[in-house]
C-alpha cells in the first residue's frame, strides 16, 4: 500500500505532489488519460503566475510543474479514476485500466468543468460551431462572426483570441458590467473586433448541420431578437468536478468540496481536497497551488501521526508481553 | 503503431477508395486535446488493425478536408466506410470512451 495518492495534474495536484515528494511521501499522482495538465492545457499566455515575468505559455507551465514534482520521486500515470472508495483506513483507487491502487490517504485534486447554458441545441451543435475552447477551435472561424458568452476573465481572453481569427467578436453578457479583471476589460473594450450586447441571455441556437445564429432574450424588458453569428464560445464560468465523491464527501451548497476551515481536510478523515474543486470564489493557478501545498502538508501530518499511533501500538503492545 | 498522414492530395485514393473502414483523427499540433488522444487512437489502431485503420490529417496542412467535411473542432474523429462519413466523434475522450463510441467497428 502506498502513503499518498494525488488525483488531479493541474496546479493544485503537482503542487502537492512537489510537497508530497520533497517530503519522502513517494506520491502516485492519476493524471486523466485525456485531461492532463488541465484547464492551464487550453490557455495561451499566462501572465499572472508569479516567477514568470515575460508570461510563460499555459502547457509550458503544466510541464515544468510535472517535471519538478517527477524530480523529487512523484509517479505519474496517464489513466482516469473511475471508482473511489474512500471510507476506512484503506483508500481504494480503481483506474479506467481496472487496476485498483490502495493508500493510506488521498488528496482529491480533480478541479472544474466548464459551465454549460442547458440549451437542448447546445449539445446538437456542440463541436459544430459551439465550443468551450478558443484555443481549440478558433482557428476554424476565420472570417466568421463570433459570439462570446460570458462577463469574466475566461470570456475575455477568449474573446481577444478569437478576434485575431473573425471578422467581428460579439460579447453576450446578461448584466450591464463585467466581472472580468481590469486589464483583461480594458483589452477587450480596446479591440477595434469585439463588440459588447449588454443584458442579453442566450435562450436558443439556430441552425441544422452548423451555427448559423442565437435567440436572445433582453434580461431587462423580455424582448427576445435573432443575431446571426457562425460560432458560439461558452464561457460562462466553471463547476466544480466531484461526480466521483458524490455519497462519500460532504459538498458546500455551492457545490465545491466541503472542508474544514483553512484546510485541505474533508469530511472523511485521511482524503484532503485541493484547488478548485473546493474553491467556489478564486479559482486561479496560483491559489491552486497554495491549496495544494496545504493539502500536502495536511497529508503529511496525518500520516506522520497514523506512523506514531503505530509506533505508539506497537510498544504498548511489547509493553503488555 | 504511428498513424500514417493523409493529405488533401491523397484523401481520395487512400480514404475514400479504401475498401477498409478508415478512421480519419482531423488534428493541428497548437491543440493540446489533439495530442492526448493521439497516442490512445494508435493503441486502438495496433489493437484493431484488422478491423479498422486509422489516419491522421493536420487541418493547418490540409485546409480543403478540413472545410470539405465542417470540421470546427478538434480533435475530430471521422469514419469512413465506402466514400461516407458513418460516424463521427468529437473532442478527446478517455480510451474505454472513445471504445465504446466506435464499438460497432471494432467488433
Amino acid at each position: 500500500m502506498r502513503q499518498l495518492i494525488i488525483i488531479g495534474s493541474g496546479p493544485a495536484g503537482y503542487t502537492a505532489a512537489i510537497y508530497a515528494a520533497r517530503a519522502q511521501l513517494q506520491p502516485l499522482l492519476i493524471a486523466s488519460s485525456v485531461e492532463a495538465g488541465g484547464e492551464l492545457m487550453n490557455t495561451t499566455e499566462v501572465e499572472n503566475f508569479p516567477g514568470f515575468p515575460e508570461g510563460i505559455q499555459g502547457p509550458e507551465l503544466m510541464m515544468s510543474m510535472q517535471q519538478q514534482a517527477e524530480r523529487f520521486g512523484t509517479e505519474v500515470v496517464y489513466d482516469d479514476v473511475v471508482r473511489l472508495e474512500l471510507d476506512g483506513d484503506v483508500k481504494k483507487v480503481t483506474l479506467g485500466s481496472g487496476v485498483t491502487h490502495e493508500a493510506q490517504a488521498v488528496i482529491f485534486a480533480t478541479g472544474s468543468a466548464y459551465r454549460k447554458l442547458g440549451l437542448s441545441d447546445e449539445e446538437r451543435l456542440s463541436g459544430r460551431g459551439v465550443s468551450w475552447c478558443a484555443t481549440c477551435d478558433g482557428f476554424f472561424f476565420k472570417e466568421k462572426v463570433i459570439a462570446v458568452v460570458g462577463g469574466g476573465d475566461s470570456a475575455m481572453e477568449e474573446a481577444t483570441f478569437l478576434s485575431r481569427f473573425g471578422s467581428k467578436v460579439v460579447v453576450i453578457h446578461r448584466k450591464d458590467t463585467l466581472r472580468a479583471s481590469k486589464i483583461m476589460q480594458e483589452r477587450a473594450f480596446n479591440d477595434p473586433k469585439i463588440e459588447f450586447v449588454w443584458n442579453s441571455e442566450v435562450v436558443g441556437i439556430t441552425g441544422t448541420d452548423a451555427v448559423t445564429g442565437l435567440i436572445l432574450r433582453d434580461t431587462v424588458d423580455g424582448s427576445e431578437r435573432e443575431l446571426e453569428v457562425g460560432g458560439l464560445f461558452i464561457a460562462i464560468g466553471n463547476d466544480a468536478r466531484t461526480h466521483l465523491v458524490h455519497g462519500q464527501l460532504d459538498l458546500t451548497t455551492e457545490g465545491t468540496i466541503a472542508v474544514d476551515g483553512r484546510s485541505s481536510k474533508t469530511s472523511l478523515t485521511g482524503v484532503f481536497a485541493a484547488g478548485d474543486v473546493i474553491d467556489p470564489h478564486y479559482r486561479q493557478a496560483v491559489t491552486a497551488a497554495g491549496s495544494g501545498t496545504v493539502a500536502a502538508l495536511d497529508a503529511e501530518h496525518y500520516l506522520a501521526q497514523l506512523g506514531d499511533s503505530v509506533v505508539a501500538e506497537a510498544e504498548e503492545i511489547v509493553a503488555a508481553h | 503503431m504511428t498513424a500514417r498522414a493523409v493529405t488533401d492530395a491523397t484523401f481520395d485514393q487512400e480514404v475514400l477508395k479504401s475498401d477498409k473502414t478508415v478512421l480519419v483523427d482531423f488534428w493541428a499540433e497548437w491543440c493540446g486535446p489533439c495530442r492526448a488522444v493521439s497516442p490512445i487512437l494508435d493503441q486502438i489502431a495496433t489493437e484493431h488493425s484488422d478491423k479498422l485503420e486509422i489516419v491522421k490529417v493536420n487541418v493547418d496542412e490540409n485546409p480543403q478536408l478540413a472545410m470539405k467535411y465542417q470540421i470546427t473542432s478538434i480533435p475530430a474523429m471521422k469514419v469512413y466506410q465506402g466514400g461516407e462519413v458513418v460516424k463521427t466523434v468529437i473532442g478527446a475522450k478517455p480510451k474505454p470512451a472513445l471504445e465504446a463510441d466506435l464499438a460497432a467497428y471494432l467488433a
